[in-house]
This record gives structure tokens, sequence and C-alpha cells, in this order.
């Protein structure tokens, strides 16, 4: 085999990986090795192998096949310009030189917070009482810069707890199941002698949690909030977080919001996402929530969260429909909704009308005191 | 059987009324050749168990098979000790007043072998196909532990000692993505995604699998379903359906679809009551003169 097929084998892996797939080296061995047994000559069976040992996504798999025909096509002058084309690091990208950075118009990254200007705040933790007090109760969309990073600490600082269901899994308690392994290991102890019977019972674990939040034009003044508030929850929280945003369109988030690192976890996100502050069609981002994600992720009694002031300039009837059916498929179906924090507020939108009937709990999510009462919310939901 | 390339076990799967895709038999091919665990995806009834079924047969080998479930657990995987033999033991010995002693209480013959230990032990003399059937519903405390399997075939009983096999099983695991599956577990494996066939590829399969059903009736219904595929449907048809389909007209003395037997059929088809609704009457009506427009 020729050391310049396997560089090129190598360098295309870490091609893949700059395009954000994730690439395990020892799939990238058994793709050497399988040059053995397969014909290199034939290029489509070189390419199944490929497919096969260094995909293990759906989702990757369309990226891969547009990389892998630019990669192992004839090499061109305008290298560079073709892989510009090819987008959606889905995993944070690892700096590799190879190939040229990507799209660098990706909207919004002052629209989350750069990091830059972040990282020179000093956020105080040791304010006054009365001074937390005020910022508890204060609506997100009024606040200063300086305050909305004091919140966002103090955000970070919120215990989240769902509670929990009882799984099918079962370990040693006082259920009424009969546990006879350790039954007879008991009375072994007595050679064989029956004492004392052994139980096991149901395990229970929390349960999972979708977010499914709209970043449409007119939520605009809480989205940068929202988005510290759904990292929080989800790094704080053991069980799946699943995460989603909508505009026109639905973008799934969870991803992203996997690093470690704040700021670059929200510049991820908004990489992604396209259609920052747009138009909202909440009726058909839900029903592309139900159709290509409600089964995957709404197993095992999750709760979900919408976080919306319900101003949807599509659809009603489908609005409707589609909130009939995730009220069927999920545990407890909760509204977070900024605008609930006003008191001459009234749910008079068409969107919210069409919503209500659906809504487990239709709550405000407008100030720090608001998320510490979801808190106690989800921790409770069994209980009505 | 031995294969020497992709093509060839592509006609021997041929052979045994199982048409595969070039990428599949390629992963397939792969999976013999390099002895890792293939990892299938894909929608409900495109045939993902069938593939390790006709694995086995092509091997002329056991297929040995662990259906998953939520709270799939160490005892229904791999083993247990059959505590009603153990007692009836100890009551025995009693009466004929031996003493039992512990060692010959957890002796093999009071083992309780789950597949995952059969897999293990058969692989010794053979190695069998182990299908790990529809992991998504498992949940996470089974998937670490069937990392740990995958990664060393190997079971240790505390009473018994360590098992372990020189040529491990050829393992298979589906997936219907209701739940994501660990990132860990897919790097370890193989992925193939199974799509929806062609319409030439799925009448293939209909007339490898149902040779005696009729031309005309084979060619419609199948181009009906691809139709079917196209629309916004919760539950779209798999070729499980279109077969089933197909074998429920065949039963019915159907020569040819029309209007009224495509309604007072279509649970064969479609599983939701609200997809039902919407394709019953006019869209049928449309639907087929589309199909006969393009297929007769």
């Amino acid at each position: 085999m020729s050391g310049q097929l396997i560089y090129n084998i190598l360098l295309f892996g870490r091609v893949l990986r700059r395009l954000g797939l994730d690439v395990n080296p020892g799939r990238m061995m058994d793709l050497v090795s399988a040059l053995d047994h397969i014909e290199i000559g034939n290029k489509p069976d070189f390419f199944y192998a490929a497919r096969t040992l260094l995909v293990h996504e759906r989702e990757d798999l369309q990226l891969f096949d547009e990389a892998f025909d630019l990669f192992w096509r004839k090499p061109a002058q305008s290298w560079d310009v073709q892989w510009q084309g090819l987008t959606r690091p889905r995993r944070p990208a690892k700096p590799i030189v190879l190939p040229p950075p990507l799209k660098d118009d990706a909207p919004t990254a002052d629209n989350l917070g750069s990091p830059s200007q972040e990282a020179l705040t000093v956020v105080e933790v040791t304010r006054t009482y009365s001074d937390r007090e005020i910022l508890r109760h204060k609506d997100f969309a009024q606040m200063s810069a300086e305050e909305s990073d004091a919140v966002k600490e103090l955000m970070s600082h919120l215990r989240w707890k769902i509670s929990e269901r009882r799984t099918r899994r079962r370990h040693p308690g006082k259920g009424e199941m009969l546990d006879l392994r350790r039954t007879l290991r008991r009375s072994l102890r007595a050679s064989g002698e029956v004492f004392s019977w052994a139980y096991r019972e149901p395990k229970r674990k929390p349960r999972p949690l979708v977010i499914v939040a709209d970043i449409s034009g007119s939520m605009e003044r809480y989205t940068r909030l929202l988005l510290h508030f759904i990292y929080g929850m989800k790094s704080a929280l053991t069980q799946p977080v699943e995460a989603f945003v909508f505009s026109t369109r639905l973008t799934r988030i969870t991803r992203p919001l996997q690093i470690r690192d704040l700021d670059r976890a929200l510049k991820n996100v908004g990489e992604l996402v396209h259609d920052w502050a747009g138009g909202t069609r909440i009726g058909e981002s839900l029903k592309f929530f139900n159709f290509e994600w409600g089964r995957r992720v709404l197993g095992r009694g999750a709760v979900v969260l919408i976080i919306s002031d319900g101003w949807d300039r599509g659809d009603i009837e489908l609005l409707s429909r589609e909130m009939a059916r995730l009220k069927r498929s999920c545990h407890r179906l909760i509204w977070l909704n900024p605008l609930l924090g006003a008191a001459e507020y009234e749910p008079l939108t068409r969107g919210i009308q069409a919503a209500l009937p659906y809504i487990d709990y239709f709550l405000p999510v407008h100030n720090l005191a608001s998320l510490e009462d979801l808190a106690d919310r989800l921790a409770d939901l069994d209980r009505r | 059987m031995n294969f020497n390339s992709i093509d060839s076990l592509q006609s021997a799967l041929r052979e045994r009324n199982y048409i595969a895709e070039h990428g599949l038999a390629t992963s397939l091919y792969l999976t013999l050749k390099l002895n890792r665990p293939l990892f299938l995806e894909g929608e409900a009834g495109v045939g993902k168990t069938e593939v390790a079924k006709v694995l086995a047969s092509l091997l002329d080998t056991d297929l040995i098979r662990l259906q998953c479930y939520e709270g799939l657990d160490v005892h229904h995987a791999v083993y247990e000790w059959n505590y009603t033999r153990q007692m009836m033991h100890i009551r025995l010995s009693e009466a004929s007043g031996e003493g039992t002693n512990e060692s010959e209480l957890f002796g093999p013959e009071f083992l309780l072998r789950r597949p995952l230990l059969q897999a293990i032990e058969q692989s010794k003399e053979k190695p069998p196909v182990l299908l790990i059937d529809e992991l998504d519903r498992s949940d996470e405390e089974f998937e670490a532990f069937l990392l740990e399997i995958l990664s060393d075939f190997q079971i240790t009983i505390p009473e018994v000692g360590t098992i372990t096999t020189p040529n491990p099983p050829l393992v298979v695991i589906t997936s219907n993505r209701t739940r994501e599956v660990h990132d860990a577990l897919k790097r370890r494996c193989l992925y193939y995604w199974i799509d929806y066939p062609s319409f030439e590829k799925e009448l293939e399969i209909v007339q490898a699998r149902l040779p005696h059903a009729p031309e005309k009736l084979a060619r419609q219904v199948t181009g009906f379903i691809q139709k079917l595929r196209e629309m916004d449907l919760y539950k779209l048809p798999g070729v499980a359906e279109t077969l089933d389909w197909i074998t429920a007209l065949v039963a019915l003395d159907q020569q040819a679809l029309d209007p009224i037997i495509v309604d007072e059929t279509l649970g064969a088809v479609l599983k939701y009551q609200d997809d039902v609704e919407k394709i019953r009457g006019e869209q049928t009506r449309l639907i087929l003169d589309r199909v006969k427009a393009g297929v007769d």
C-alpha cells in the first residue's frame, strides 16, 4: 500500500473532523486495514467502506458524501473555494489548520455576548440583600448590561431538579417484587432456612427535559438571558436535556450546548441558528418538532418547556393540532411566557388562545424570581 | 462461507431473498472481515432485523437474539441462577441427611444462560450471530454494560469464574432511534443507515418475498406506498407494510388496486388514525390516479 494513500486517508480524516464530524481514530485504523479487503480501484467500494467506518450519525451522512466527493476528486486549483461551501459544524470544530475556516458571516456573536467583553466584566456576587432583591424582581428586558451580567451569575447558582419517575429497572428495596437472589443468599447463612424475604422496588430516575424556545423578533430582549438559563439547566441536570430554538424554523441546539465553556457554547449556537429575531411560526415549528424529534426525545416521561410570548403569524389551527399531539406525547407541558410577568397581561393573542387548553402550567419567565418559582415547580411536578 | 468480494456477498444475500444496497453489502462485508459490530439504524420496517437473520443463514450459524426493553438487566441479558432449583436442591439434600455446600449450589446445572452468555459460550465452538434488537428501548445502564461486553467479550460470574472466547460472535445492533444511543457505543461499530428503498428495489424485494403476488398488484401497491412516503404523515409505511398489504390483498383475491379496496385495507399500511383520515377518500383517488398513470 502506498504511503501517499495512507497519508491522504489520514488527511481526509482530519478534514472530516474539521467539518465537525466525530471521527474515531480507531475507525481510521480500521479503514486502513479495510483496504486489504476491498479493491482500492473501485471507488464505490472505498466510498461505502469509509462511510460505514467513519460516520455513525445519520445527520452526518450528507456532509460526509459531499466532503468525500470534493476530497477524492482530482485536485482543482480552487480547492479552498470549494470547501467554503461545506458548513454546519455540529460539534465544536477542533482547531486544525486544514481546510480554511468555514463561514465567518454567521450571525450574532454580539447578539449572544462576545467572550472578550464578558471576560472583562468582574461579577460581584457579594451584593447586598436589597440589591439582590431588586435584581430578582427586575424584568430581564429592562436590565442594563451590568445588571444582566449579575443576573447571569445568580442564574448559575439556581438549583434545578426535576421530579422523578419510576423506571422499569428494579433494585433492592421495599417493593412488592421478591428478590430471590438475595433471599437465597441470606438463607444460606442459616443452612437453607428462609427467615426473611428480600424484595426489589422500581428504581427512580429524574425525568428527561425538552426545552423549545422562541427566538423570534418579539422575544429578542429576552433571548440572550434565556439562552443562559437553558445552558445553566443543561449543565446542572444529570438527565438528558434536549434544547431547540425556533422563529421561522426549528433548530436543535443540544449539541453545541454540551460544551463546557459557556461563551463558546453560545457562539456555536449562534453559528448554527440562521433565523435569529425572525418572524414567528410556532405551529410549523412544533409540527417539525413532532415529526422529526418527538419520537426521539419525548420517551420516558419527558417534561416539555415551551418558552414563547405566543405571538404567532402562522396557521392557528395547525398550532392547536400540534399542541394537542405534543401534549399527548409528554408527561407535563409547561409554557413559559415572559409577558405573563406584567400585571395587566391577559393571554389574548390567538397563538396563546389556541395553545392554552393543552398546557399543564402557564408560568411567567421574566425575572429571576420567576425562574426560582419554576425550579420549585419542576421539582414537584407530580403533585397537582 | 467465505466471501472474497462485496459483489459475491451481495449476490449470496440475493439468493436468500434479501435485496441489499451496495452500501449495506459493503458494511456487512467489512463487519465479517474486520470483525466489528454492525450498528443498523433506520425507520421501522425497513428490514434491520432481517439483516441479522439472513446473515446467520448465510454463515450457517445460529442466530441469538436479545430483544431490548427498559430495565433490561444482567439477569435477563447475561445469566441468572435458577433459584427454585437451588432451593429444591437444599431441601432434598436436607431430607437425605447430607448438608449442602455452596459450591455445588452454584454449579453450571443451576445456571440459566441468557442470550449474551449463550453467545459467548457458543462462540467457542462456532461464533453465532448475536442480534441486539432495538437497543434504543433499553436504558443507559444497559448501554454502558453492553459497551463493556463488546470491548472484550468476557463475562465474569463470581461463583463460576470468567468466561471468554477467542473468536467473538458477529454482533448486529439495531435501533429505531426512539432515543439517542450514546456516541461511545456507536463509535465502536460500523454504522449503516437503512433508507426506504427506491421503487425498483422495493419491487424487487416484493417479487423476491412474495413470488405469487400478481405482477400488476405488486407494481401498483409498491407505487402507492412510494407515493405515501412523499406525504406529510406521522408514520411512513416501511417495506414490512408493503409486504403485509400485498399479502392481505392477495388473500382477498385482488388483482389490482381500486379506491374502495384501498380505503378498506388502509389499516394494513397506516398505523395512526390521523394518517388514515388524511389519506382515506379523496387522497386515495388522487394517489391511485398518479400511480396508474405512472406505473401501468
